[in-house]
């Protein structure tokens, strides 16, 4: 029910964002077109952990900020390979393990990876992900796995509400 | 300001163009095309504030939503060469 | 003044990494590796020329739907890139790889894999 509430009001307010005009029939053609959304979103059964995941709470912006300069230095790397007239890659392909519990964890691992340039996962087999990556540097960097701590951290925060402790 | 940006995005655009006509697989292209659709999204959203009309912003987004469903779309049926539903029996998962 | 100068950066700094993902797709070497290269265009570039124009426009509703742009291509890119990627794996094209550290027949990196 929280999450109907919850999606009701984001839809509301991309209606707000997205229009701009703020006269009655508009207001009301928004609030109409919102309910009726979450009505069929809930008849299709979809409003569900994954459909609309606030339960990871304050965990997800952290880990977007974190994400966010993991891209940046990520960025760097690809463009300094790209500029360089020798063009150093050394394109690996392996396998790491997601020690998510959800599939929503999963999700976000893999998406992550491919977010940050470099690295694009390629397949997903149980709960092992195989990865491109342009450089063996790269590559070495994501099987240290401190992405996949910081993912499992967020979705473990998100759960438990405490963090857990993973070596 | 917005010209550079503009000038950039063009020669990037004609750099995917170029990638997209030489392949030489089915696979350069999509991505150069993926790409090209990305960039003009970005064109779009400069050209807006270029000739100060900030509304295009909203076409930048509905082009955003249109070239990702493209893509999709395109990989879809050259992985699968239909469209529909996966069958019983397919292992297709939910792509 | 500042906004200007800030704007200025973001959007020379952004111009510049897109120009690097053209030349990216066009130099490197096979269709995974061109793939990053258009990864930076889609993430960092982008963001940085919506950052640029975002100063530009101030605090208006132009500058949520700027955020809305980037949002929505953060949450889009990597699906597209994933799907091409897994599309081009099945259907057989080999990736050129200086190092392949999958397991060799396991289907597990248990069994004597890469960690």
């Amino acid at each position: 029910m929280i999450r109907s509430i919850g999606l009701a009001v984001v839809l509301f307010a991309l209606w707000l964002l997205l229009s701009g005009h703020f006269s009655p029939l508009l207001i009301g053609l928004g609030l109409g077109s919102s309910v009726l959304v979450v009505y069929i979103t809930h008849r299709m059964n979809v409003i569900d952990h994954e459909g609309f995941p606030i339960h990871l709470g304050f965990a997800a912006p952290t880990y977007l900020l974190w994400l966010g300069w993991e891209i940046v230095k990520a960025n760097v790397d690809v463009v300094r390979i790209i500029l360089t007239p020798s063009l150093p890659i050394s394109p690996t392909m392996f396998r790491v393990r997601a020690s998510q519990k959800s599939e929503l964890g999963h999700v976000v691992y893999a998406n992550s990876i491919t977010l940050t340039p470099g690295t694009v996962t390629v397949d997903i087999i149980d709960d092992e992900l195989e990865v491109h990556a342009l450089t063996s540097g790269a590559a070495d960097e994501l099987q240290g796995g401190q992405m996949d701590r910081m993912a499992s951290h967020m979705e473990g925060n998100g759960e438990n509400g405490a963090p857990e402790a993973r070596t | 300001m917005f010209i550079a940006a503009a000038a950039a995005i063009l020669v990037t655009m004609v750099m995917a163009i170029i990638r997209a006509t030489k392949g030489p697989t089915f696979y350069d292209r999509v991505v150069a095309v993926n790409m090209f659709g990305t960039k003009s999204l970005l064109l779009i959203a400069v050209l807006g504030f270029l000739i100060e009309r900030p509304e295009f912003l909203d076409i930048a987004l509905v082009y955003a939503l249109i070239n990702f469903v493209g893509v999709i779309a395109v990989m879809k049926f050259f992985r699968y060469s239909h469209l529909g539903t996966p069958h019983a029996g397919d292992d297709l998962g939910d792509l | 003044m500042a906004a200007d100068i800030a704007s200025w950066i973001f959007i020379l700094a952004g111009s510049f990494l897109v120009v690097a993902g053209g030349i990216g797709i066009l130099r490197l070497p096979d269709v995974y590796t061109r793939m990053h290269a258009a990864g930076v265009t889609d993430t960092l570039a982008t963001f940085l020329l919506v950052v640029g124009m975002a100063f530009q426009a101030g605090f208006t509703l132009v500058t949520a739907k700027l955020l809305l742009i980037v949002v929505f291509t953060f949450f889009a890119s990597p699906t597209a890139s994933h799907a091409l990627a897994q599309a081009a794996l099945a259907s057989g094209l080999k990736p050129r790889l200086a190092e392949d550290r999958r397991p060799k027949d396991g289907k597990s990196l248990d069994d004597g894999g890469a960690e």
